[in-house]
């Protein structure tokens, strides 16, 4: 691929060994891939701090002993653990101290210490059109379509690479003819009340991703006042169901004022009506338990914003959780701030509520032995918990899951909160 | 080791012992350290790369892999392990209709520079 005389620069080793290293290994990539150039990029959403193995913690404090810095502001994503409080909810010490190892590399190379998988939710938003390797799924799903920005499904350990160097390949997503969608999703037959029930966009991004895979999508009758968190649950679903990274909503995205401006083909032969029907298969799908009974209520996936938060507060306030149940939210840091300062965050404690923050709700069951059936309002969460509850080896199963709350009721977040309502 | 379907790397694959642990899979429990490991393409998060780097830290790695697509995701991995830790593991593409050729228990020798594949037996 053709590199600028500062990119050769970087690959020479005149800023360092930890810059060669990481220009070495995004040169690498844009051969593998056949980019062309570099890209100049202005901000970086990393996951290099998320544990899975040493091999990832060994080459971070590499990079930092090398004395790397970023050069654009990073911004990092979640991690296993309430760092900020120490609440490790279970998990061992030994992880405990190697993401303290991780935390410390990060912050001597200047990452931000943000701890969120929505950091667009403490403010954070790269303005439209800019260049922005961003990992985790849902944000990067978020980012592309929501604000407009520019990213691939950006790696692990690729991200802080690009955080050092300012540069990434340029391919993919970045190039405009990219971005076109090649598949339409049309709900404008679905009735007011479906699309105005928060509980249908992380269903309708459930669909959407085992349609799609990783192709990029136009959905078609959204209505305007669509809130963030919807379309933010929306792109969580389509990620993880399929490998959406970008979704147009027709007249409210910012890449797709019109069906002309965002497909690739202008009458696609495959558009996919989306019935009623269609969305209650998906939430039988992720409805995977016969149990009535509920042991975990998990909220925060991807993390609660600060608009999510009001309405379990208006809900609960004075009532108690049974104590058979666990009720848990996962934020951030920041949000975390805004909610105590406003009198909610004691509200969700004193009903026995327990709210984190840097963590992820798809880790913290390790901390449960046994096992049981969960609630959530999160397509997301609703099929990754396998896999993470697997991988610790623990008892939940996905056959003892429970997807989604409402079954035919109005409400998913209101059935869920008063099921758990003593 | 050949799959008709995708593979998913974080979370479906156990990196301390190198097997295939999504039980969805058809290959499920099945090792894939030291195989030359052909599937169309790779699915799931951006933690692929990690994983295929802690597998070669932990010594429990596939010799080579093999795809349909090049996927982004997939190469990081075998690219950071190149610079990091100076091991190889060869990433080549294979065309969709020869990809059938590629079968379970086949002996195959991948060459990534030159982007070839000789099988025996």
């Amino acid at each position: 691929m053709y590199l600028t005389d500062r990119e050769k620069e970087m690959l020479d080793g005149k800023d360092g060994e930890a810059v060669r290293m990481a220009m070495s290994i995004l040169a690498d990539i844009g051969d593998a891939v056949e980019a062309q150039e570099m890209t100049e990029i202005i901000h970086v959403h990393t996951d290099s701090g998320f544990y899975l193995g040493d091999a990832g913690l060994e080459f971070v404090e590499h990079l930092a002993e090398l004395e790397g810095q970023v050069s654009v502001p990073t911004t990092m994503n979640n991690t296993s653990f309430d760092l900020e409080r120490g609440i490790s909810y279970g998990v061992s010490q030994d992880l405990f101290d190697k993401i303290k190892r991780i935390e410390k590399a990060h912050l001597k190379m200047g990452a931000i210490p943000t701890w969120t998988c929505a950091p667009h939710q403490d403010g954070i938003v790269p303005r439209f059109g800019s260049h922005v390797p961003w990992s985790e799924s849902n944000a990067i799903a978020f980012v592309n379509s929501v604000i407009g920005a520019r990213t691939n499904r950006t790696g692990d350990l690729i991200d802080i690479c690009s955080a050092l160097t300012g540069r990434y390949p340029k391919f993919g997503l970045y190039l405009d003819e990219n971005r076109k969608a090649e598949v339409l999703i049309k709900c404008e037959n679905l009735a007011e009340n479906i699309l105005t029930d928060p509980s249908f966009y992380p269903l309708l991004g459930y669909l959407a991703g085992h349609k799609a895979g990783n192709k990029v999508i136009a959905i078609e009758g959204i209505p305007k006042t669509v809130s963030v968190d919807s379309l933010k649950g929306l792109g969580a679903a389509g990620a993880s169901s399929g490998s959406v990274a970008l979704f147009h909503v027709i007249g409210v995205t910012p890449e797709a004022h019109t069906r002309v401006m965002c497909l690739k083909e202008q009458s696609p032969r495959d558009a996919i009506v989306v019935t009623p029907e269609m969305i209650k298969a998906m939430e039988e799908k992720l409805w995977t338990t016969a149990e009535e009974r509920i042991d975990w209520v998990g909220f925060g996936c991807p993390h609660f914003s600060f608009s999510e938060f009001e309405e379990p507060a208006g809900l609960i306030q004075g009532q108690q959780v049974h104590k058979s149940v666990e009720v848990t939210v996962f934020t951030s840091r920041n949000i975390h701030t805004w909610i105590k300062q406003l009198g909610i965050l004691k509200i969700l404690k004193d009903a026995g509520i327990k709210i984190f923050t840097d963590g992820c709700l798809l880790l913290y069951p390790q901390k449960m032995s046994h096992t049981g059936t969960m609630m959530t309002n999160s397509g997301k969460g609703g099929q990754l918990h396998l896999f993470s509850s697997r991988a610790e080896g623990r008892l939940w199963q996905y056959q003892r899951l429970r997807g989604f709350g409402h079954r035919g009721k109005d409400y998913t977040q209101r059935f869920s909160m008063a099921k758990v309502i003593k | 080791m050949t799959t008709h379907q995708p593979i998913s790397f974080w979370g479906g694959v156990d990196s301390e012992k190198g097997i295939i642990n999504d039980p969805r899979h058809e290959l499920f429990g099945e090792s894939i350290v030291g195989k030359v490991l052909a599937f169309p393409y790779g699915k799931g998060s951006t933690g692929t790369s990690m994983v295929v780097l802690e597998l070669v830290r932990a010594k429990k790695a596939p010799a080579a892999l093999v795809q349909i697509e090049v996927d982004p995701l997939l190469v990081s991995g075998p690219i950071i392990c190149k610079h990091f830790y100076n091991e190889t593991i060869p990433v080549v593409t294979v065309r969709h209709k020869d990809f059938p050729l590629l079968k379970t228990g086949l002996q195959a020798v991948v060459d990534g520079t030159k982007g070839e594949i000789v099988l025996s037996g």
